[in-house]
């Protein structure tokens, strides 16, 4: 079979979900309906990526997905306890919840409150009812001529949230978006599509916590489009666990405003195949961006982190930090653009990416990619690949502690330098004890 | 205590030690001084076990148990501890959190119940007082940012909670000041005592003002080819390496 009939193999069972879904909308989707339209004709036009495309060199997703995935949506009879799912929420977390089992909403498991000031809807109901602001926004911000996984999305994203944070509104608890996917009877389907506008001078944490349960296989395709209006500041996170057979596309689409402020924390520790695309505009001056990233990856999983900020207009500050601990005969990929734009005087723009390689057989692919037009900018960027510190291992051991504690130990302190940037205690002690599980730090 | 015969060690089949022997009884304190290059730090890390070294002949044994057929952290439990001469820096682990791991590793394996949190607490302040270290500075990442004396106050620090039998220390007058320098050695002394060993690899006398060795050994060429009291080392402070060298150039010619 040759490249172009595999992936129309793909596509033209997307054709018929897409024809599927139209049929249940009975034109009731005004404005949205043609967007999906749209990102439809691109997707038929550009088809979907193989490793000659660049940004999916070393990340041959659409090949994974035509030989794991049947793309013919069943419906699943959800096996799932009460006491499974809510085993999946973050302990101690005081939480606005949403829960979407198979990508389908669970208003029986989701528990939030709209206080004046904040909307949370989900998204079929905010179409429904021809909400203005994501009428006026959605599809505005992600670019389905970019990306075919994103113009998937656009074009078949039935379920998601829409959040509106309004002016000057402080929103102390955060968001926890969970997607719980049951595979213990089929293949599941997730195409969430969130819209998350933060008013001006707003504040708000959302958190994307992905899972599965059941033997099967997962495919998540995501798209998080994340508008920080002038001075709000805006904290969003992906957690990705317990998706050992799980594929994931995602998108997070961000645009900053003048004075804003965003952080993007991406954890994942497991994972078949996922691809993160984090891509953050900042659009004005003074805007202020944080990009983390923990991947500890085993087995044969494959993650791939594709990060991008712009930067538009001058005086702005962006710091990224991702690092890998890879073994077994998994792989991690990181792709970190930074742009400059002419106009981006006084930018300070800085990346750094580093891994810890503990196999023969385990792969890491790095690329920094700095493009820059502006002339008084500082920016920097680093990447080491390598293995455990031979000298720090045998100094902890000749104080006594065995191999294997003194590994876990260093790994631990290796994965803390992006675990402490988080200032949620229920979700760093989440991730530590997610952490210390997956490296055997039981002391 | 301390029982090596005969010892060859190499590293990437660079010969460095070529035949140590040496007797270290408990309650002893030897000084173990060279040349740069004699193969002084070799000896120290062959006995704490760095892998990097191969040892090709001989044997060494503490209180009757070979300590070259043991791994690192077994000798450490046994009671060897080494003093590095270059303490290693280890972000995001602080001194406070692995001690009390390795405090416990150790007491597990000499069959001793672990320390709970408030008597390891107590035994940290109580050693803290003998070297004159802070306990913010042991919560920090270890050995980042210190300056040349705090890392080696910590490494004494270590040695206190650790209580060896066998303490090596590896240069450990290297980048102190006088002040500091007092301060370590007097750490040093305190632990001395009937029942313990201290060996100091040092390429100067002037630790050995402070710490009193009761043999003080040259090695060169990796082989002890002098060994004497304390006399020596003023010896070789006054009139340097050379002679020993020539004498031991000529002995082997």
């Amino acid at each position: 079979m040759s490249n172009s009939t595999i992936k129309n193999g793909l596509l033209n069972q997307v054709l018929v979900n897409f024809e599927k879904f139209e049929a249940q909308l009975n034109g009731t989707t005004g404005n949205i309906h043609g967007t999906r339209k749209e990102a439809l004709e691109t997707l038929k036009t550009q088809g979907f990526p193989d490793t000659r495309n660049e940004e999916y060199k070393y990340t041959n997703i659409t090949k994974a997905l035509e030989k794991k995935f049947s793309f013919q949506e069943e419906p699943t009879t959800l096996s799932l306890k009460k006491e499974e799912i809510e085993d999946r929420f973050i302990k101690g977390l005081d939480a606005h919840r949403l829960v979407f089992i198979n990508g389908e909403f669970s208003r029986d498991y989701s528990d939030f409150s709209e206080d004046a000031g904040l909307e949370i809807i989900d998204l079929p109901t905010a179409i429904r009812s021809g909400h203005e602001a994501l009428t006026a926004h959605f599809g505005k911000y992600a670019d389905y001529g970019k990306d075919a996984f994103i113009a998937l999305n656009t074009s078949l994203a039935k379920n998601g949230t829409f959040i509106q944070v309004s002016a000057n509104k402080v929103i102390d608890r955060p968001i926890c978006i969970y997607y719980i996917n049951d595979t213990s009877s089929n293949q599941t389907y997730n195409y969430a599509r969130n819209l998350i506008l933060g008013g001006e001078n707003s504040q708000a944490t959302i958190l994307e916590v992905h899972s599965d349960l059941g033997a099967h296989e997962s495919f998540s395709n995501v798209v998080s489009e994340i508008v920080v209006k002038q001075r709000a500041r805006i904290s969003h996170f992906i957690l990705q666990s317990e998706q050992e057979k799980g594929y994931h596309v995602g998108t997070t689409q961000v645009v900053q405003e003048k004075d804003s402020y965003f952080a993007n924390y991406a954890f994942t520790t497991s994972g078949e195949m996922i691809r993160n695309n984090l891509n953050i505009d900042l659009i004005a001056e003074r805007c202020e961006t944080h990009m983390y990233g923990l991947y500890l990856l085993n087995g044969k999983a494959h993650v791939d982190n594709h990060t991008t900020v712009d930067h538009q207009q001058p005086n702005s500050f962006s710091n990224e930090l991702y690092k890998g601990i890879i073994e077994d005969r998994s792989r991690g990929v990181f792709n970190g653009k930074i742009y400059v734009r002419q106009a981006a005087q006084k930018t300070n723009a800085f990346q750094s990416n580093k891994n810890i390689l503990l196999s023969d057989t385990a792969v890491v692919n790095t690329k920094p990619q700095l493009e820059i037009w502006a002339d008084d900018v500082k920016c920097s960027h680093g990447c080491t690949t390598g293995q455990l510190d031979e000298d720090a291992m045998f100094y902890l051991r000749a104080r006594g502690l065995s191999k294997d504690s003194a590994r876990a130990l260093l790994l631990y302190a290796f994965a803390t330098e992006v675990v402490e940037n988080v200032t949620i205690q229920p979700v760093k002690d989440y991730l530590e004890s997610v952490i210390s599980t997956r490296l055997h730090k039981d002391f | 205590m301390l029982t090596i015969k005969n010892l060859h060690a190499s590293i990437e089949d660079k010969s460095i030690l070529r035949g140590i022997n040496l007797e270290v009884k408990a309650g002893e304190v030897h000084a173990i001084m060279g040349p740069n290059g004699s193969g002084k730090s070799t000896l120290a890390s062959v006995l704490a076990g760095r892998e990097d070294y191969e040892v090709s002949e001989g044997e060494a044994t503490l209180l009757g148990k070979d300590l070259l057929d043991m791994a690192p952290e077994d000798r450490a439990r046994e009671g060897v501890f080494l003093a590095f001469q270059y303490p290693v820096e280890i972000p995001g682990v602080s001194t406070t959190n692995f001690m009390k791991t390795a405090i416990n590793q150790v007491r597990e394996y000499r069959g001793q119940e672990p320390l709970d949190a408030v008597s390891f607490l107590t035994l940290m302040k109580e050693k803290m007082k003998l070297v004159d270290i802070d306990q913010s500075l042991l919560s920090r990442s270890l050995n980042e940012g210190f300056s040349g004396g705090e890392k080696k106050r910590n490494e004494i620090f270590q040695m206190a909670m650790l209580e060896p039998k066998l303490a090596i220390l590896d240069e450990t007058d290297s980048g102190l000041d006088i002040d500091a320098l007092k301060v370590v050695a007097n750490g040093v002394n305190t632990l001395k005592n009937k029942d313990n060993a201290t060996i100091v690899v040092t390429h100067y006398q002037r630790l050995l003002d402070y710490i009193v060795p009761d043999y003080v050994h040259v090695l060169y060429k990796g082989r002890i080819v002098k060994s004497g009291t304390k006399d020596l080392a003023m010896e070789l402070e006054a009139k340097g390496y050379d002679w020993i060298k020539e004498e031991a150039d000529a002995a082997t010619a």
